[in-house]
């Protein structure tokens, strides 16, 4: 029974290692891809009920015990994220279906598509920190591919920079791990958290490798001082990539942050919180500077990507129920909307032949349904009731209430109202506006885009209506984060 | 025995952050791998060298070298290796595209950026 947990892994890499096996059967490829992710979201839908139901379901690999072997655990947090993973990552694979390109689909693209899933589901569901590594390492590898994946002369330079950067990277979390292991003895992350917060006098030691995780974990979410690489590299590839790692690859560093911060480093909140809600902050005020500054489609929508990741970091580094209530429902929020908008962004950019603001303009003319999905979603991302972002704001302010950090409130709520700014620019200038293109583009087709998109904005939509019934599962996933004995017991089963 | 390891992991750190930071894309490749064995070095320091028996043969032995460290060395350094080989190639390709291994000369031309 227990075998359930492995599954959510499993699927995305059989599927992956099947695609390997027939590059050029490019319909077989599609099938399989899509059918993989329908299981994957029925899959991923089951485990959470389960969970809602049993508690944390947990598997011991090899049936070593846990703090022995690598443990998988799902608690409420991992289940809600792997299911927002399978319910974005499938209306991503059919916008790539129709915009990816044959040469890029007769090159593995669906194979390490599947593979980047795996990476990504593992990073959540694993119990391990080194586990945690490799499973980043899986994500990685095939988000490398996938960045450079068509070779064109922008990828290759944008890819070489972010490899670089996330090599570096992993070799900090070497030796983040290296560290840690030689201060507790254990990577079991159940039971660094036990030995952590049984300590009296914990060692400034680590305080010191909070803050290198930080780093680590930083780099791969783009926490503010380490951002710039995150702005030219996602809009280097196709869009349906762009989507996914808009969507899901920021998400794995936000969540290594708010697990390691909420169950691990819990010993000196006055100094690694602070420091967490400070860079919050900035990173909101950085994120926003960018999108109001860049008249490019692209960068305008990548730099809203950074403004949501002080947003839910904010939640983390107030340690309140609310603010982890918050934080959870705004990154479930912003996996999906973020996917939507990437691709209407993609959509309008492929009708529109341009990605710069200044040269489109009057494409709700001949797209109507396109500019009214673009305008909904940016008033789900902005936060209006009763679409998916307004609870995950309000319980965010919340919390930030809690913790007593007003100057940090006025921040968001300023940077809410930029970012309602940014984005309705492109529907001002490019929806509205003199019709700027030739004739005959203007019927440019958006055969096919549209349903994916259209898929997404109903879940953001279902998930602000149903606030109500998700809530048990969120407040449920905040309390083990906020009682790290509920994940202790379930996992070292004491 | 600690401190020299601990010495040379610095020593590998200096050299590939100094790689890292010329413009020759060769030499970056080889100073981020540099520096992933300087994390592996530090990895295997960190768990205590030498304690005088092999890793764990049995529930009664009195001493026993810590495996763990060993298991994760051994796949950080795998993934490395896999990554090393990799970032060789992009680099080729990138030079082959792009004429030119300077990272200095990498700068973009396309519009809007």
């Amino acid at each position: 029974m227990t075998n359930l947990m492995i599954w959510p892994i499993l699927i995305p890499l059989l599927t992956g290692v099947v695609l390997l096996l027939a590059p050029k059967r490019v319909l077989f490829q599609r099938v399989l891809s899509s059918i993989a992710g329908v299981a994957l979201i029925v899959l991923n839908i089951f485990i959470l009920l389960s969970i809602h139901q049993d508690g944390i379901l947990t598997l011991e690999l090899g049936g070593w015990n846990p703090p022995f072997g690598i443990v998988l655990v799902g608690d409420m947090l991992a289940a809600l994220l792997i299911t927002a993973t399978s319910i974005v990552s499938l209306p991503i694979l059919l916008f790539s279906i129709y915009t990816i390109g044959k040469e890029r689909e007769q090159f593995y693209f669906y194979a390490f598509y599947q593979f980047l899933i795996t990476g990504v589901i593992g990073a959540f569901l694993t119990g391990d920190l080194f586990n945690l590594f490799v499973f980043f390492e899986v994500m990685l590898i095939s988000s490398y591919i996938l960045i450079v994946h068509g070779g064109t002369k922008k990828q290759l330079r944008e890819s070489f920079k972010y490899v670089l950067v996330n090599v570096i990277s992993s070799a900090f979390f070497v030796v983040g791990v290296a560290y840690l292991y030689a201060v507790t003895g254990t990577l079991n992350i159940a039971h660094l958290s036990e030995r952590i917060n049984s300590l009296d006098s914990p060692a400034p030691i680590l305080t010191v490798i909070a803050v290198l995780f930080l780093i680590v974990f930083g780099l791969k979410g783009a926490l503010f001082p380490l951002y710039f690489w995150l702005p030219a590299s996602y809009t280097a590839p196709p869009f349906a990539i762009a989507a996914i790692f808009g969507a899901l690859l920021t998400k794995v560093g936000i969540y290594s942050i708010f697990r390691t911060y909420s169950m691990i480093f819990t010993h000196d909140i006055g100094f690694t919180h602070q420091l967490l809600s400070i860079l919050a902050a900035l990173t909101m005020v950085i994120g926003i500077i960018g999108a109001i500054a860049h008249q490019d489609v692209k960068k305008i929508l990548v730099y809203n990507v950074i403004v949501a990741v002080g947003f839910v970091l904010f939640g983390v580094s107030t340690m309140t129920e609310a603010g982890f209530i918050g934080a959870i429902y705004y990154v479930l929020h912003d996996m999906v909307i973020k996917g939507a908008l990437f691709l209407l962004i993609g959509a309008m950019v492929i009708v529109a032949g341009t990605s710069h603001l200044k040269e489109m303009g009057g494409l709700i003319k001949h797209h109507p349904r396109m500019g009214w999905m673009f305008f909904t979603a940016t008033m789900a991302l902005v936060g209006v009731p009763p679409l998916s972002g307004f609870v995950g704001k309000l319980m965010l302010i919340q919390g930030g209430i809690e913790a007593g950090q007003y100057g940090i409130i006025a921040v968001m709520m300023v940077t809410s109202l930029l970012i309602l700014y940014s984005m309705i620019r492109i529907f001002l200038k490019g929806f509205y506006g003199q019709i700027k293109l030739l004739k005959a583009d203007q019927y440019g087709s958006s055969k096919g885009l549209l349903l994916p998109c259209a898929f997404l904005i109903t879940v953001s939509a279902l998930m602000g209506l149903g606030a109500e019934s998700l809530y048990p599962f969120v407040e449920s996933a905040a309390k083990t984060l906020l009682n790290p004995e509920i994940y202790i017991d379930a996992v070292l089963k004491e | 025995m600690e401190i020299i390891m601990s010495i040379l992991a610095g020593v590998l750190f200096m050299g590939g952050t100094y790689l890292v930071l010329s413009k020759n894309m060769i030499r970056i490749i080889i100073g981020t791998s540099i520096i992933s064995h300087g994390a592996h070095v530090l990895l295997l320091t960190m768990a205590g060298l030498k304690t005088g028996a092999p890793p764990l043969l049995g529930l009664d032995a009195s001493t026993y070298t810590d495996p763990l460290p060993q298991a994760l060395i051994l796949t950080a350094i795998v993934i490395s290796f896999g990554v090393t080989s990799f970032f060789l190639v992009l680099g080729y390709r990138t030079y082959k595209v792009t004429g030119t291994d300077n990272t200095e000369r990498m700068r973009g031309t396309d519009s809007y950026d």
